[in-house]
């Protein structure tokens, strides 16, 4: 391994990109390493670990702010504020179970450069959209900061967004400062049994179009819903839906959707505790999971238009054996293949071009994710762009040179 | 007041030239150069500012647009875009030696897609416009600025701006999917779609809120929500601002964020409810509106649980609204705050901070003191639930010095929300007006970092200068590394 180095302080973080960039260094930034095994499998001079940059510096319930040392692991943020009965609302996933590292041991850092979501991102949006200031530290060795500790905020250009999704290759972030909201008061999951690929992306359609506020809609192919759903209707796929909110509320609107869904297929619902388990399941993806039956196989995650997933999902089982987990409404797809050279890698990108959206590798021997591409590829004037951006912040390639494409 | 840059004398003896070569690129009457013709186009929503452009260019086509900036670009031209000009900040303030871009003929609405709940829609379709289209259907666009009779969709993403529900359902950057971008070397680019988050960089986040620097939007997609089952709004008074600002808190301490929770204080009370009798109570320092919405079960719920919280706030009094024509009476009053204010004062200025809320007390009466100082009256309407203060300063442009002060007035109540930990501004955009408040907030360095990314945009700063940053630097000039000499042994930092 690369040789670590481990700050104190902010103040270190500038001292060490500072040397980096005299000796023409490259630095892996590494808050707590749960997601060292994503992204492209590049060769750094040196790794730059902010697990010491550690602890909430601010959390005020009722104007809903929390700002934290980068480093903080993401697990003492979720009980902190769910104390006050309050939560990320964004629900990051864990990539822990998928890439068979140990659970819960995201940084904050890590959770926001990744942008991290899970099934609540259709309703709360993702790691971005609570993303309200930082301060870090640029490939330029300078330390800067952008946005703010209030909730609404338009002051100069909005640098939080570009930092959520950047994967370190920016700046290395120090602290930050997220919006915190009220956990819901209680849950509820129907299910809607026996449907396929497309009749389920109809019913998701239908259910995301009715007032019923649904912050969860999925739909498991049967296997995957026998392990989720032990006991509930055994061989068939389910879809399912979360409504969350206060008693009255969850009880009407189970109710409505219900009604709405009954001509769709055998209908059951799911009591809070248990539907807690499964929306964390789902989150984290642990059917595909490391040490389940398909858990040396690769995975990818893909984005694309709801109505568009049953089709991707279905031109990438003609080509190859794959098994699907739909998210988002049928938005987001995890799709695991059969191992093969690429990984699935021509397959999956010829349908991501078909029905739009893009399509990240997640899991895949190094070897594999060295060779093809792991995020999606970007050309022409798209590709000049981002290259010009990189080099606006880090002209020299310090910062996790590599880490989403070559020379990026 | 903002200086602007100079007007470039080589670029305006070449005026003729220029208007010429445009009207090839847009034929018609899309190219105005006529003194009469661009009036309208002086000034934008702050009417303080005023500036003549060059010349008015209203493309009807990307393509078109695509040339006509790649044109400015290959001749060092500035380009200042503008949606419906009602920014308020002076984003849209056109430049003497700029062309202004006129966006008001993309006005079509692409297409609807209610099953992925988007649609497509050309920047020059109004807010309103998009709710308008899709409301038959039971959905709606859900930012939704005072202005939204007027302004574009296009104006909205470049300001990112707000509105009242955007507490509950998020600002225009949390509203969008997807955007083409035109850079202003005349390369087309498209960000996102009717899919979530960015593959790469998310440049549509960044485009989102860059008040026209970063490039000219074509094309926007939305996210379309379903309307609530209903909203119901109460009507809360308070002896003091700082038990409304209590009740605020133990509402969002309580768990429920509201659709709406607005806050005026004495004198827009006043002021509104003499302009439009809405039954506002007179004799109350603070009124709250707080609007739930949902289905019908938990709004009721929801709501017996703010009248036990406002009562346990001292509120002197509590109204809920009964019927949809009164919850729409209750709104009427806050949506005419800044025109009401317009009956009492011949002018007024409104400022758009954002505080910690838990500020609001303090704020409030350093505001009062500074109302002496400046001998100008304050009015002040609020978004209470994130803290958005609006104070409406009351002038008198015809008297001299009046405007001074005011601006004066407002600079120092922006600094002040500076200070208690907030920002210069909320939803109204940074412009001209706030430019010269910019270190205030950000050191040299965060400003330069911002500006490196304006050049990875427009490498030669050709897009609406003299907005948003106090002082402009040259790419070549940003770009240069700086050696930090001294850096070069390994640093002296543990090692596992
Ligand atoms: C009475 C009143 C009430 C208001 N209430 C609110 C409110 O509640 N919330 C709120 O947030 N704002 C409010 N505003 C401010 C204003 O309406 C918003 O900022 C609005 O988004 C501006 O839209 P516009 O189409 O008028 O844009 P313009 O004023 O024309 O332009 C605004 C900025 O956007 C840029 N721009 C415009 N179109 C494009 C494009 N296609 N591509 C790139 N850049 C572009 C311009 O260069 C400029 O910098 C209010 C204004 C008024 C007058």
């Amino acid at each position: 391994m690369a040789d670590p180095l481990k700050v104190r302080d902010a103040r270190d973080v500038e001292t060490a990109v500072r040397w980096a960039i005299a000796q023409s260094k490259t630095l892996e930034i590494v808050g707590r390493g749960s997601k060292r095994a994503l992204g492209r499998p590049a060769q750094w001079d040196a790794t730059l670990d902010l697990s010491a940059l550690n602890g909430v510096t601010l959390y005020e319930p009722e104007e809903l702010v929390l700002t934290a040392q980068a480093g903080t692991p993401l697990r003492e943020i979720e009980s902190l504020v769910d104390r006050s009965n309050q939560e990320l609302a964004f629900e990051p996933m864990d990539y822990g179970p998928l890439l068979g590292m140990p659970h819960g041991r995201s940084s904050i850092g890590g959770a926001i450069v990744t942008n991290l979501s899970g099934p609540r991102r259709i309703k709360a949006g993702a790691a971005r959209d609570h993303f309200l200031g930082f301060s870090g530290v640029s490939g330029r060795g300078e330390t800067f900061k952008s946005g703010g500790r209030v909730v609404k905020n338009v002051t100069g250009y909005d640098l939080c967004k570009l930092m959520a999704g950047s994967w370190g290759t920016l700046a290395a972030l120090t602290e930050i400062t997220i919006k915190v909201l009220p956990r819901a008061e209680t849950e509820m999951t129907l299910v809607v049994q026996g449907l396929v690929d497309a009749g389920a992306a109809k019913a998701m359609a239908a259910a995301m179009g009715s007032p019923c506020d649904v912050s969860g809609a999925a739909h498991l192919p049967a296997r995957v819903a026998a392990q989720l759903l032990p006991g509930l209707g055994a061989g068939k796929a389910a879809t399912v839906f979360r409504i969350e909110g206060v008693e009255p509320s969850v009880v009407h609107r189970a109710r409505v959707l219900s009604e709405l869904m009954k001509s769709y297929g055998a209908l059951a619902m799911v009591e809070p505790q248990r539907s807690r388990h499964l929306w964390r399941a789902i989150r984290d993806v642990t059917p595909f999971g490391a040490d389940g039956p398909v858990g040396t196989y690769p995975v990818w995650r893909i984005s694309t238009a709801p109505t568009e997933g049953a089709e991707l999902a279905r031109l990438i089982s003609e080509d190859i054996e794959a098994e699907f987990i739909f998210d988002w409404a049928g938005g987001l797809i995890w799709a695991v293949l059969a191992p093969s050279d690429d990984a699935g890698e021509a397959i999956v990108r010829a349908a991501t071009t078909i029905c739009g959206g893009h399509a990240m590798l997640v899991r895949a021997p190094a070897a594999i994710r060295a060779m093809v591409p792991v995020f999606a590829p970007e050309e022409g004037a798209l590709a000049a762009l981002t290259a010009r951006v990189k080099h606006g912040f880090d002209p020299q390639g310090a910062l996790n040179p590599g880490r989403m494409w070559a020379g990026i | 007041m903002v200086t602007m840059p100079k007007p470039d004398a080589a670029v305006l003896a070449r005026r003729e030239a220029i208007v010429k070569a445009l009207r090839a690129i847009v034929p018609g009457e899309g190219v105005i150069a006529s003194e009469r013709e661009m009036k309208p186009y002086e000034s934008d929503g702050l009417t303080a500012y005023r500036q003549m452009p060059m010349v008015v260019v209203l493309p009807s086509t990307t393509g078109q647009v695509s040339a006509v900036l790649k044109y400015c670009h290959d001749n060092g031209i500035k380009v200042v875009p503008r949606g419906a000009g009602t920014s308020l900040s002076g984003g849209a303030l056109p430049l003497g030696d700029g062309v202004l871009l006129g966006m008001a003929k993309f006005n079509r609405i692409h297409s609807i897609d209610y099953a992925n709940r988007v649609a497509v829609v050309g920047p020059g379709v109004t807010n309103l416009a998009v709710s308008t289209a899709v409301a038959h259907a039971g959905f709606y666009y859900a930012p939704d600025p005072s202005s939204q009779i007027a302004c574009t969709i296009g104006g909205n993403v470049a300001e990112n701006s707000g509105g009242v529900h955007c507490l509950k359902y998020g600002m225009t950057t949390n509203n969008v999917l997807g955007c083409e971008l035109v850079l202003i070397n005349g390369e087309i680019l498209r960000f996102g779609g009717k899919h979530l988050d960015s593959a790469g960089y998310d440049l549509l986040g960044i485009i989102t809120g860059s008040e026209g620097l970063l490039g000219v939007v074509t094309e926007i997609t939305v996210r379309l929500l379903k309307k609530p089952e209903t909203a119901r709004a109460v009507l809360v008074g308070f002896y003091s601002s700082e038990d409304a600002g209590e009740c605020v808190s133990k509402i969002i301490g309580a768990g429920i964020i509201p659709g709406g929770m607005e806050m005026m204080d004495k004198p827009a009370i006043h002021a509104v409810e003499e302009f439009v009798h809405a039954g506002y109570p007179l004799d109350v320092e603070a009124l709250l509106i707080v609007e739930l919405d949902g289905p019908g079960a938990e709004v009721n719920h929801l709501i017996e649980r703010i009248d036990r919280i406002a009562k346990q706030c001292r509120a002197t009094s509590c109204k809920v609204s009964n019927s949809e024509e009164e919850r729409l009476l209750f709104w009427a009053g806050r949506k005419a705050a800044f025109p009401a204010v317009g009956r009492i004062s011949p002018d007024y200025y409104c400022m758009d901070g954002t505080i910690p809320r838990a500020k609001l007390p303090l704020v409030l009466a350093r505001m009062r003191e500074m109302s002496a100082k400046y001998e100008l009256g304050v009015a002040n309407v609020f978004h209470a639930g994130d803290g958005n203060l609006h104070p409406l300063i009351l002038y008198d442009a015809n008297k001299p010095g009046e405007l001074e002060r005011c601006e004066a007035f407002g600079a120092e109540i922006l600094r002040l929300c500076v200070e208690v930990g907030g920002v210069l501004t909320g939803e109204h955009g940074v412009g001209v007006e706030k430019r010269d408040l910019m270190p205030v907030m950000f050191t040299e360095e965060d400003l330069k970092q911002q500006q490196r990314l304006k050049c990875a945009f427009d490498d030669k700063g050709l897009l609406n200068p003299g907005k948003v940053f106090p002082t402009l630097h040259r790419c070549a000039e940003l770009g240069r590394m700086h050696v930090h000499h001294g850096q070069t042994a390994f640093p002296d930092l543990p090692r596992f």
